[in-house]
């Protein structure tokens, strides 16, 4: 079977999921041991280790912005707690205004 | 490669041999869609510009489309009053080789008889492509390949995107000339992207053209992210960006070239497709067959398009290879896709044995096989107003 997750980059403080994982799944692959928090969707990121606020997010060795709000190891990283350090993006609740 | 391809006057070759059905102003689009639908023949396709106001960049776009190699004739729609150069275009199709006639809706006496005349025109276009037909081999090196993302989530950055980065190694290593593109999604990504440019003055193009991008999106006020890229589990531009970078390879960037240049020589370029100066005409393309068309515009004889979430679309004039990323999504929409690159996260692919099954794919399609979106009938076909400067002396591969 496919592991849970990948880790994409040596630096990388988040991992991606390969399949939908369940909240409380103990996931051990790449090196990485986490208990994930929640259930996370395919293509989505846990956090490798703790992230405080403010923490750049690293995924493909590189920068993909900051953590807006604090996660511990095996939480969901996602729009809710970190945000572009570029440009602003749209959800579909801005289209619904 | 056993193909053959259909010989034009300019030299290049065509893997389809379409005839145009083109629209001038909205005003004729009707007209223009029920000349195709009455010739039901999937080799005839409907194309146009729907603005009245004249457009330098519209121009030059449906001069490179009605030239484009996979384009054996062309039929103009006019309604009679709009500024486009109905003459100019004709003129051009004419010395590009190819027969050409051109429908005037007012003078033809309205939309009946406007489409009767359509479908005699296409009738004549068709028989003269079949009298001057030449058949000729076709290899890796004649085509011209883009890529683009659509409908991306998590999963295309890691599976779909380097495996056609893969794919596009061993296309621009046989000769081929490649094309990425949407420098708004390669914000980020401007540092390591200079670093593989073939001369300084090409690095250059490559970083302002990223800047460019990032002062334009931020005037618009967003990225290039659509929601559906943050339900599949993209959190920021940059990431997106990250993943979109991949597509383009490893192999060196030999050139920048804007919506309607043709690539001078062969190897891989990054196609600037944000508009010059200040935000003019909105956003710099408004979805993802906007830029199938440009790269089209600068001779793309086929278009490796990934996706995650599951994009259906295909395009007039140039066949669309659907990758997908997201094993979820094979399974889901199975019948839209050409490549499942999501059997690379359950374990039974790897990313080199997809970016080989992408590549005898494009020798296939080259050679007629019809891809999944062509089966399907989709001919989707976008163009509106931007405008851009010519590309400077610089960001061209000199010829040897």
């Amino acid at each position: 079977m496919a592991p849970a997750i990948i880790l994409l980059h040596a630096d990388d403080n988040v991992v991606v999921c390969c399949r939908t994982v369940m909240a409380g799944e103990a996931i051990s692959a790449d090196g990485v041991d986490i208990i994930a928090a929640e259930q996370v969707a395919l293509g989505h990121k846990l956090a490798r280790i703790d992230l405080p606020a403010g923490t750049k997010v690293i995924k493909y060795g590189a920068p993909i912005g900051s953590m807006t709000h604090p996660v511990k190891a095996g939480g969901w990283v996602h729009m809710h707690n970190m945000k572009s350090d570029y440009i602003s993006a749209h959800l579909r609740d801005a289209a619904k205004g | 490669m056993q193909a053959l391809g259909y010989l034009r006057a300019d030299g290049r070759k065509g893997i389809r041999d379409i005839v145009i059905v083109a629209y001038l102003v909205e005003c004729a689009h009707h007209t223009a869609r029920r000349i195709v639908d009455l010739a039901d023949d999937p080799h005839v396709h409907l194309v146009g510009f729907p603005g009245c106001y004249p457009n330098d960049y519209a121009k030059r776009m449906m001069k490179a489309l009605v030239a484009h190699p996979n384009v054996g004739g062309v039929v103009l729609l006019s309604l009679g009053c709009e500024s486009f150069d109905r003459e100019g275009l004709a003129a051009h199709a004419a010395a590009s080789g190819r027969p050409v006639e051109t429908i005037v809706i007012q003078q033809a006496g309205g939309t009946k008889a406007a489409i009767a005349k359509g479908l005699e025109a296409v009738t004549r276009v068709r028989a003269q492509m079949a009298d001057k037909e030449v058949r000729v081999p076709l290899a890796l090196s004649d085509l011209v390949i883009g890529t683009i993302c659509g409908g991306s989530d998590g999963t295309s950055g890691i599976t779909a995107n380097p495996a056609v980065g893969r794919a596009f190694d061993r296309l621009v290593d046989a000769g081929a000339t490649c094309i990425f593109e949407e420098t708004g999604e390669m914000i980020g990504c401007e540092g390591p992207m200079a670093v593989r440019a073939s001369t300084p003055a090409v690095a250059d193009a490559i970083t302002a053209s990223i800047a460019k991008a990032e002062t334009y999106y931020r005037a618009m006020g967003y990225g290039s992210f659509a929601p559906g890229n943050a339900e599949g589990g993209l959190s920021s531009q940059e990431e997106k960006s990250a993943g979109a970078y991949v597509k383009s390879g490893s192999r060196p960037i030999v050139g920048v070239i804007k919506p309607a240049e043709q690539p001078t020589a062969p190897g891989l370029y990054l196609l600037d497709v944000v508009p010059d100066g200040p935000p003019k005409f909105g956003f710099p393309n408004i979805s993802d067959n906007a830029e199938i068309v440009e790269m089209m515009a600068c001779g793309a004889h086929l278009t490796l398009f990934t996706t995650g979430r599951g994009s259906v679309v295909g395009s007039a004039i140039a066949p669309v290879i659907k990758v997908t990323g997201n094993p979820e999504t094979w399974r889901r929409m199975g019948e839209d896709m050409d490549v499942n690159a999501g059997a690379i996260l359950e374990g039974s692919a790897t990313l080199d044995s997809v970016g080989a099954e992408i590549v005898a794919l494009v020798e296939a399609v080259a050679g007629g096989a019809e891809t999944k979106s062509e089966a399907l009938g989709h001919r989707e076909f976008i163009l509106t107003y931007k405008s851009f400067e010519p590309s400077g002396p610089g960001c061209m591969p000199r010829v040897a």
